[in-house]
């Protein structure tokens, strides 16, 4: 059991932490009822994915990713640029997403004058839709 | 010139977002110049995806580097028969909503119709995107850009609109997280995005756990995105209260194109060895896509609103194509799941425009008020019936084909139950869009049989579209039963080949 903590919850503690953040999102996602808490859940689960990116990047003891003759001469090692670009552009996305849902947001509390899932579909059916 | 073709493939992706900023700068010159832009861009994407469907029937697979970039490092842009295909038919398809947008825009939104043409250009980028790219990470960025403009535009309508757009933004975002993560997967395990490269780079990792938890994510995450049976759910609202144009192009194009990353991923990532061998998913999803089939038909028969029955309708016909998905190891599974794509495009395309026509027209959305259309609206409800005999399977439509060609995967797979299915929902399609033909024509309303009922047709630029595509039904349906030489029927065959990996176009 303690063998088993060692060595696959904290040597790879990145990833417990990614999938811990990943289940928090996804349940804020799905249970909440409050549309802005949903928004910050699916924030959270994208940043869960993120930060599982950025973390399989890195290397103990690794230098940043300017490589020459020298430098792979003297034995070092570098960490891997790639997946930073990539969460980069992700990131992007995600702002996007984040931007267009709270718009959709601002737009129904104008239209219904509540941020509550429940009220809303209440609402709908007063007004008869 | 020759220098320009080689470019096609990048170029069909770089003048739909160029024009989407010129609309946005012309437009507020002139509102009257955004449609022509639209429409003479897509007309020139069109015209470039048929030159590259040309050049790969000729000459085989295009590979594009972008950048000069070599291919591991680089992105590359991969074009095969089945993307070539999957172009051709979005395209197409989104030149006849950019036609057909102009009344129904004007109408629905007077206000917007700057900003509607910008977006919609930037979906059609995605779109593109999606489709030719062979670089999942670029793909999940495509995928991206045409879901955040499909979100836009269906908010656009208002109201209700609204909460099915937040419900597809969650949703869907939740899809594409799940394919990233899965993209992730397969980079920590070997170092790869290109698409090519991991169908080599995998096999001596099939029995990795992360490989196989990769591939799930991917399957889950895709079937949000095409709204598989039971990941529907944001789909009938966000069919039903988006503005018409926005329904058709995200009912007929924008589900064929996530259909279309779904096959490309299942197959050309992973491969057929995998998914026989080490994770054995063909049974369930054909299961899956069957339940759909049912679920979708019996649900759409108890809709009173024609566009909601349509979306629906759309539930049971992913389920077709993902059955023919589910059924490749026969001879004719995946070719009925590709041909289905090409019947779903054409005949849900012409549905949904006629619902649109039939709105603008008269304001008509329940199936209960349809009396006497027939009448009124002669080319409009002849469009409807010709799609809607197309998609129930009366011969010689293109549903008819499809239809025979997943009977005979299904009997060749020796799964009854399957062939049972096909031929149930082949009524219950008949059920639900009789409700509709029999209220457009037989049914005669209280007090009107001494009226003479005046013509009343929506306008021309709404109804040629439809008529364009129920009569497309009709003849590749002909063309294909009576077997005659046309550019159209070995694309298909190439592109089964070119996914099984086991004809002459495959990848060198």
């Amino acid at each position: 059991m303690m063998e088993w903590l060692i060595g696959e919850v904290f040597a790879k503690y990145n990833y417990w932490v990614s999938i811990v953040l990943m289940l928090i999102g996804f349940y804020a996602m799905i249970a909440k009822g409050n549309l802005i808490k949903k928004i910050i859940g699916l924030n959270i689960f994208q940043t869960a994915i993120f930060l599982f990116f950025i973390s399989l990047a890195d290397i103990r003891g690794g230098t940043e990713p300017i490589v020459s003759e020298e430098i792979i001469h003297m034995g070092y090692v570098y960490v891997n640029p790639l997946p930073h670009v990539l969460i980069l552009t992700a990131i992007v996305v995600a702002v996007a997403t984040t931007a267009v849902a709270l718009a959709l947001v601002i737009r129904m509390y104008e239209e219904y004058g509540t941020m509550e899932e429940e009220e809303i579909i209440e609402k709908e059916r007063e007004m008869g839709l | 010139m020759l220098i320009v073709t080689e470019h096609f493939p990048v170029l069909v992706i770089v003048i739909s977002m160029l024009s989407a900023f010129t609309i946005l700068i012309a437009g507020r010159w002139n509102k009257k110049t955004c449609l022509p832009i639209s429409i003479a861009t897509i007309s020139v994407q069109l015209f470039m995806a048929l030159f590259i469907l040309n050049q790969v029937i000729t000459r085989g697979t295009i590979h594009y580097r972008l950048g000069g970039w070599a291919p591991p490092w680089g992105i590359e842009y991969v074009i095969d028969a089945f993307n070539a295909y999957v172009l051709v038919i979005v395209l197409f398809i989104c030149l006849l909503t950019a036609i057909y947008a102009k009344r129904s825009i004007e109408r629905e939104q007077p206000h917007r119709i700057v900003p509607f043409y910008v977006v919609f250009q930037l979906l059609i980028t995605g779109l593109c995107g999606i489709t030719v790219t062979g670089d999942i990470f670029n793909l999940y960025v495509f995928l991206e850009i045409a879901s955040l403009a499909a979100y836009a535009l269906i908010a656009v309508a208002g109201r209700r609109a609204l909460k099915a757009s937040y419900n597809y933004v969650i949703m869907g975002s939740i899809g594409a997280c799940f394919y990233l993560l899965g993209a992730g997967f397969l980079y920590a395990v070997t170092g790869s995005l290109n698409m090519a490269d991991l169908s080599h780079l995998l096999p001596p990792l099939y029995e990795n756990k992360v490989v196989q938890a990769a591939f799930v994510f991917f399957v889950v995450g895709m079937s949000i995105k095409m709204a598989l049976f039971p990941l529907h759910i944001w789909q009938p609202d966000a069919y039903t209260y988006a503005p018409s144009a926005v329904t058709v192009i995200i009912a007929a194009a924008m589900s064929k194109v996530s259909i279309y990353a779904f096959i490309r991923v299942f197959f050309s990532v992973f491969t057929t060895e995998f998914i026989r061998i080490y994770v054995p998913i063909a049974t369930a999803i054909s299961w899956i896509a069957a339940i759909a089939i049912i679920v979708g038909s019996i649900i759409a028969i108890m809709q009173s609103n024609l566009k909601r029955m349509l979306a629906y309708s759309s539930v049971a016909q992913v389920g077709y194509i993902v059955l023919g998905v589910g059924l490749y190891s026969t001879q004719w599974g995946l070719y009925g799941a590709l041909m289905h794509i090409l019947n779903h495009a054409l005949t849900k395309g012409c549905l949904f425009l006629v619902a649109g026509a039939i709105i603008y027209r008269y304001g008509l959305w329940n199936i209960h008020d349809f009396v006497g259309l027939g009448k009124k609206m002669p080319y409009t409800c002849a469009a409807f019936t010709i799609a809607a005999l197309s998609m129930i399977g009366v011969p010689p439509s293109v549903g008819f084909i499809t239809k025979l060609c997943l009977l005979a995967a299904s009997l060749e797979a020796v799964e009854y139950a399957f062939v049972a299915v096909i031929l149930a929902s082949t009524l219950l399609n008949l059920v639900y869009f009789w409700r509709v033909i029999e209220r457009m024509y037989f049914v005669k309303g209280e007090g009107e049989e001494e009226k003479e009922i005046r013509k009343d047709e929506a306008p021309m630029s709404m109804v040629l579209p439809a008529l364009i595509l129920g009569s497309l039904c009709i003849i590749v349906g002909i063309l294909w039963l009576a077997g005659t030489e046309t550019p159209l029927l070995p694309v298909v065959d190439h592109a089964v080949n070119a996914l099984l990996g086991t004809g002459v176009v495959a990848a060198p």
